[in-house]
């Protein structure tokens, strides 16, 4: 029996549809027409008033800079990280380190370090007042800073662990040993060596997740609300803002700065792409100029430091939230509380209990809804003999490099036109679309990696292709599987926007909630959501090193997936 | 027969939508049994957030009503959400069932019809309510003839850490001359969040000489001339904020989190209670304290209002009814929940309620209703519209 193209085509409908209707939904908008609210467009007013806006060069600017900051620096540690350390032992622990910070939720994160840098945060408490002299919180703007530099931090120590993973899972295909074993016998530094022969095959295998980060940081919401300035805000948080307001006009304005945020953004990805080929002709006159650069001693041990900073940032700012979620009076410049008292646990922990069912469900029904179209697709394009194409892979990707500001807003008023918006289903349709594209990641090359041989000796044996899929590719898969819906989970868990804005307000999770505590500044009820948060993420990945050993406990060779 | 007829009559007009009728009290809770009420307020207080789930308690006890508080970033979120049903046809169970609301916001939903009643005068406790002393008619000088039902009485307080700050300050001038002296130890919630634009009016009622345009819709012509002593004070004061105004708190919670932190000596409340509930909670210091203006300050009444699309329309006038409830009244001002002031008029009140609201210690920072001083009113919603958008364009976008 062959499958039908069924579920690639479901898959395709899941990923592009919201992302289209959603873009259409805004570009309607954006040119005044939104017959749900009774406006008839076409008009140019919501463009002019855009215009209008005073604050909108410092909008754009700020979401250009720290976008733009962010993915730079975040690339260059990793690939210094690689260039230096790769395969040593002290990277090995790195990267065990540095693996959990990636399902820390990013709006967690950015609690943590808020509460470390701010001016009333822990670093100074910790040096104030016998090294600073300071009795009272200096008057600093160090978050919310015009510039948007907080906000470049935290979503460096965000992006540095998922460009890591990434760049690992890639590196196995790139032969890196060998090419460096030659660099090496030419007289290369470690570092050199690495970069003018690994770099070029691992950059082309990394360069759509690249632009995935380059996106998502330029149009980040919960981050910036929490870090980010507010005398103008970035774009992305202005067009929240303006989707908010009880004058409705200011949707159409909302659309219209969610289309500029869209153009920003391919823009931003045409210049890097540029940059791109820029750098390759560059380096190309640093390969053929000679030097060996065998001295990399300051750089190897530079981005080593900044790397533990990364995680010592994170780890600290969670430390942080904790210690607040038990804390009794705590007042600057004490750098601990004066007692512990579990008030706020038994206060908050209630509600945050009940939201975290509503949290799982939805990030369970888009995993596993994921789940099944991922590994259809993939079992059907081995059948059918159906490779996939870069181009393929782009459409892939289009869910991710669309800035969510720009087509959650068009999504909604849609849904809210044929009123099936605010419900649970809704809400995980709208999951979906980010879910699908991680897990498709994170199984393709387990998936593909299987050998292939074990299927034509089951065929052999007289098993039919569906019993080869059940009952030995995928108990065989085990453990890819469960760390696939692990990464679906905490990429559910994560998601704002598509939850406040899909759900109306009425879909309530984790992630929504933390975020609007963060208003109320209440940093005992945010340490105890954001921790909750971090564990409801964190658990399904310990869940999924453990499970198979767990199932097959009889079958050691089993034990790693 | 004689006597149903009139009675049918009477219902006419309702049964023409099938809407409940608040005179039929029994009715109303008992359809209001097992409905769900989604009550749409603003979740940036933790404070308000655990009185909103004990009210979800007690009303689930007594009357079977599930109560689920969908905790919004603004009150104009559940505003919004109603008129896009509205323009879109879905005028059976919308997605908000209760508001928390005062206002503009309230004055756009009764102006586009968009709000169920009139209802508020009609709920069984409305018996107690102090009709006479408090402005529970009106909202921000809008008539609220039922259209939406009273819950807390709220008026202006300043909070001050008397550890930095010795003596209450009488004025606006008095707050510009102690930030002058004290630069970077005040700042209020950036417009236009609520309790900013709060600050706004505040500023601009205590600096004008004469405030009788403000009760009326505002007229472009005497706009700049009223509105100038404000923009002149905050042009000298802004620099002079808490990071020179270059960035703000976002909402009014946050300025206890910087009060605790002694970022600010000084922060505005729109809540008499707030700074002794904070203080219950270890959010601010016991050395905090609050103060009221020479002239008096702004106050008016938190409402909620019912809109017109609500699926539970009777469980949410039992939940309003609840709220006006002498045992609702008096957990809301018991500091250690929420610290507000009641709406309640003492003398029509059973004799062991009014002892229960008599010994209740108000906490430590708490002024006593005499202390409170004269309230003043409200100016009409466009003021304050205009005024937000304005200040957003002076100083929201200045960097």
């Amino acid at each position: 029996m062959r499958l039908p193209p069924l579920l690639p085509t479901l898959t395709l409908l899941a990923l592009l549809g919201p992302v289209l209707a959603g873009l259409w939904g805004t570009l309607r908008a954006a040119v005044g027409h939104l017959p749900e609210l009774g406006m008839q467009g076409p008009s140019l007013a919501p463009v002019t008033a855009l215009v209008e806006w005073p604050g909108l060069w410092a909008a754009v600017r700020l979401s250009l800079v720290t976008g733009g900051l962010a993915t730079l620096s975040s690339l260059l540690i990793v690939t210094a990280l690689i260039a230096g350390w790769n395969g040593t032992r002290p990277f090995r622990m790195m990267v065990r380190v540095l693996s959990p910070l990636l399902s820390v939720p990013h709006a967690a994160a950015a609690f943590g370090l808020l509460f470390l840098i701010q001016p009333s945060g822990w670093v100074i408490r910790a040096l104030s007042p016998w090294l600073t002299g300071w009795e009272r919180p200096p008057d600093l703007l160090l978050v919310q800073d015009p510039m948007g530099l907080a906000l470049t931090l935290g979503l460096i120590v965000k992006e540095v662990p998922f460009l890591l993973l990434i760049s690992l899972a890639a590196l196995a295909q790139t032969q890196g040993a060998e090419r460096m074993r030659i660099a090496a016998a030419l007289g290369y530094g470690r570092s050199a060596g690495w970069l003018f022969s690994v770099f070029p095959a691992l950059y082309s295998r990394i360069r759509l997740p690249v632009y995935v980060v380059l996106a998502y940081s330029m149009s980040v919401v919960d981050m910036a609300l929490i870090l980010g300035p507010s005398t103008p805000p970035t774009l992305s948080v202005q067009i929240l803002r303006w989707m908010g307001d009880p004058d409705l006009t200011l949707r159409s304005l909302a659309s219209a700065a969610a289309l500029l945020q869209l153009t920003l953004v391919l823009m931003a990805l045409l210049a890097w792409h540029g940059a791109e080929h820029l750098v390759a002709r560059l380096s190309r006159r640093l390969i053929t100029s000679g030097r060996r650069w065998q001295r990399d001693r300051w750089l190897r041990f530079g981005v080593v430091s900044l790397a533990m900073l990364c995680v010592t940032m994170v780890l600290f700012g969670l430390l942080g939230l904790t210690l607040w979620s038990f804390a009794a009076g705590w007042r600057f410049p004490e750098a601990l509380p004066d007692a512990l008292s579990p008030s706020s646990w038994i206060r908050h922990g209630p509600i945050a209990l009940k939201t975290l069912g509503t949290t799982f469900a939805i990030a369970l029904a888009a995993t596993g809804l994921a789940l099944v179209l991922t590994l259809g697709c993939l079992e059907t394009e081995e059948r059918r003999h159906l490779a996939v194409t870069e181009r393929a892979m782009w459409l892939l990707y289009l869910p991710l490099l669309v800035p969510q500001t720009a087509f959650l807003p068009g999504l909604q008023t849609l849904l809210l036109g044929v009123g099936a918006d605010r419900s649970l289903w809704a809400v995980v349709f709208a999951h979906l679309v980010f879910v699908l594209p991680y897990l498709r990641l994170s199984l393709e090359g387990p998936f593909k990696d299987w050998d292939a041989r074990q299927g034509r000796i089951a065929a052999a044996l007289g098993a039919s292709p569906n019993r080869i899929f059940f009952c030995l590719r995928l108990p065989m898969l085990l453990g890819a599987i469960l760390t696939a819906i692990a990464l679906g989970v905490a990429v559910s868990i994560g998601q704002y926007l598509p939850t406040l804005l899909i759900g109306g307000g009425r879909v309530q999770t984790l992630t929504t909630e933390a975020v609007a505590l963060a208003a109320g500044g209440d940093r005992r009820a945010i340490g105890v959501f954001a921790l909750l948060q971090t564990a409801a993420a964190l658990l399904p990945f310990a869940l999924a090193l453990w499970m198979p050993k767990a199932i097959w406990h009889n079958r050691k060779d089993m034990h790693h997936g | 027969m004689k006597r149903v007829l009139p009675l049918a009559f009477v219902l006419a007009p309702f049964a023409a939508w099938a809407d409940p009728d608040p005179a039929h009290w029994s009715t109303v809770t008992a359809t209001a049994q097992g409905q769900t009420v989604y009550w749409h307020a603003w979740g940036g207080s933790t404070a308000t957030n655990d009185f909103i789930a004990w009210v979800g308690d007690r009303v689930e006890e007594d009357f079977g009503i599930t109560l689920t508080h969908v905790k919004l970033e603004s009150t104009s979120d559940a505003v919004n959400r109603v008129l896009a049903e509205k323009t879109s046809g879905q005028d059976d169970d919308g997605a908000v069932d209760l508001i928390w609301i005062n206002g503009a916001n309230f004055a756009a939903m009764k102006q586009a019809d968009m709000l169920f009643g009139p209802y508020a005068e009609a709920l069984p406790n409305w018996q107690f309510a102090d009709t006479e002393g408090k402005t529970l008619q009106h909202d921000f000088t809008v008539p609220t003839e039922g259209f939406e039902s009273p819950w807390a009485m709220a008026q202006v307080v300043f909070m001050y850490d008397t550890a930095d700050l010795a003596a209450p300050l009488g004025s606006m001038p008095q707050i510009l001359a102690w930030a002058k002296a004290h630069p970077g130890r005040f700042t209020y919630p950036q417009p236009p969040d609520f309790l900013g634009t709060t600050f706004l009016k505040q500023a601009l009622v205590d600096l004008a000489d004469d405030t009788t345009a403000l009760a009326a819709p505002l007229r472009e012509e005497e706009y700049a001339e009223i509105t100038a002593p404000l923009w002149a004070f905050l042009d000298e004061l802004t620099p002079l904020l808490w990071r020179e105004g270059r960035a703000y708190p976002q909402t009014g919670p946050r300025q206890l989190q910087l009060m605790n932190d002694d970022e600010i000596d000084l922060a505005i409340s729109f809540s008499p209670g707030e700074a002794s509930t904070a203080i219950a909670n270890f959010q601010l210091p016991e050395s905090v304290r609050t103060f009221v203006l020479d002239k008096g300050t702004i106050g008016n009444a938190s409402f909620v209002a019912i809109p017109y699309n609500s699926g539970s329309k009777e469980a949410s006038m039992v939940v309003a009814n609840f709220l006006m409830s002498p045992e609702a009244q008096l957990h809301a001002q018991d500091p250690d929940v929420l610290g507000y002031g009641t709406i309640l008029d003492m003398t029509k009140l059973p004799v062991e309620d009014r002892a229960a609201f008599r010994t209740l210690d108000l906490g430590v920072a708490t002024l006593s209703p005499e202390d409170l001083g004269p309230v003043q009113p409200e100016p009409h919603p466009s003021w304050m519209t205009r005024i937000a958008e304005d200040w957003v364009k002076r100083y929201g976008v200045a960097n």
